[in-house]
């Protein structure tokens, strides 16, 4: 009897890393998932901070993924690691801050790692060549393979078929003819494929599940290495701090981050021993956090910025509290800012 | 029997699941563990990571800003 072949598949919650998983597993190989956690993942975390979002449905997608597909999923925390990713990409960035390539073989990496200590067999992945201008054209294939010291253990089950077998086709792990040849930007092969297994929802393509990927972040993570002047290392509460708020830079020494709702204001109240805090007294308006060293005439212009964002903004003075990070509390009176009169420069 | 409490506040998903994973490692089949969040996400993550990997939530509670799920650990 031949030995029951196991395969550990990368799950982004997308619909190709689904379909890959879902055609070896048609092929009676045990397979389970896994899916990493980088800090960066847009899923999850906006929808838990921001109340105008609490109507939406919340899951996370790879675990509805594994729950479709009726398998285990390991999802593990690489914040840490991911740093070096971030910080020092072999092969660049691509449109913004995001490494894809990279990324890509830090992952395959991990995944190698993790078959090794589990004993699994090979490595599965939704890539599909030319899907992707960065990280999956038919020229970063080999090096995500080689580069990652997967080698011939990394199958990608869309486009298999315009790749060399690899360990799993060879041996007879897999069936080569059953797998897939799709190639280039186009889903309707993919979606086609959704349709005959029955996957009548799934979430959007992938791409745009990574906030590197977004400009307005990207804008401010460079910001924030600006300000700390290059040192580029970072903590999960900087990730955090950069996907809620308006952030505003008045000067290199400070910034203020301005909560745009509810559900934000109440997210960075969790961070009020670590920041000095604002907030209009005498009127309904947001928590402001003042990053940075504020000299005493950059709180008094950060006390504006929040007058200008809280229901006195048309009054002559308001009165704006502020708050130490040892809870230490004052109140001063300024004058609002105008509509007009916050430069554009400072909005990062 | 052995009972665990996680607190998983301030964590936004999907830290509060891996943290869960990380936890029932440690613990055998039929001890049960308190996760306590303030993520609302979890309410939907943490049974759907319960079901794919053997275990089972006994109870869930949503409080004020604040959500409990009890888990008791599977064979798996």
């Amino acid at each position: 009897m031949s030995k029951q072949r196991k395969a550990v598949a990368l799950i982004s919650g997308g619909l190709d890393s689904m379909l890959a998983a879902k055609t070896i597993m048609e092929q009676g190989v045990h397979v389970e998932g896994i899916n990493f956690f980088t800090g960066f993942c847009v899923e999850g975390h906006t929808h838990a901070i921001r109340a105008n979002d609490k109507a939406k449905p919340k899951r996370n997608n790879s675990l509805w993924v594994a729950e479709q597909l009726g398998m285990k999923l390991h999802i593990v925390d690489v914040i840490e690691e991911y740093k070096d990713v971030l910080i020092n990409p072999k092969h660049g960035y691509g449109a913004h801050m995001n490494p894809c390539l990279d990324c890509k073989i830090f992952m395959v990496n991990k995944a190698k790692q993790w078959l090794v200590e589990n004993d699994f067999d090979f490595i599965i992945t939704g890539e599909v060549i030319g899907q992707r201008p960065m990280s999956q054209r038919k020229a970063t294939m080999p090096i995500v393979s080689r580069e990652s010291g997967a080698d011939d253990l990394l199958l990608r089950p869309l486009c298999a078929k315009n790749l060399p077998a690899t360990l799993p086709e060879r041996e007879g792990w897999v069936d080569r003819e059953k797998l897939h040849d799709f190639s280039g930007r186009s889903r309707k092969p993919q979606m086609a494929m959704a349709e005959q297994f029955g996957f009548d929802e799934y979430a959007q393509p992938a791409g745009g599940c990574c906030f590197l990927t977004d400009a307005s972040y990207s804008s401010k993570l460079v910001d924030l290495w600006k300000a700390r002047d290059g040192d580029k290392q970072y903590d999960l509460d900087d990730v955090m701090l950069l996907k809620v708020g308006r952030h505003i830079r008045p000067g290199q020494n400070f910034k203020v981050i301005v909560a745009r709702e509810e559900g934000e204001g109440r997210f960075m109240q969790g961070y009020k021993k670590e920041f000095i805090t604002m907030h209009c007294a005498g009127h309904a308006g947001p928590l402001v956090l003042v990053d940075g060293s504020p000299s005493a005439e950059d709180l008094f212009l950060a006390a504006r910025i929040t007058a200008r964002y809280g229901q006195g903004r048309d009054a002559e003075q308001v009165d704006v509290s502020i708050a130490g990070k040892d809870g230490s509390e004052m109140i001063i009176q300024v004058k609002p800012f105008g509509a007009d009169e916050i430069p554009q420069q400072w909005f990062i | 029997m052995n009972r665990e409490i996680l607190n998983a506040r301030r964590l936004l998903c999907p830290l509060p699941v891996i943290r869960t994973q990380d936890k029932v490692k440690q613990l055998k089949a039929g001890d049960q563990l308190e996760v306590i969040c303030t993520d609302p996400g979890v309410m939907q993550d943490i049974p759907t990571w319960c079901r794919i990997n053997g275990h089972k939530v006994l109870e869930t509670i949503s409080g004020d800003h604040e959500y409990i799920i009890i888990l008791e650990v599977g064979d798996s």
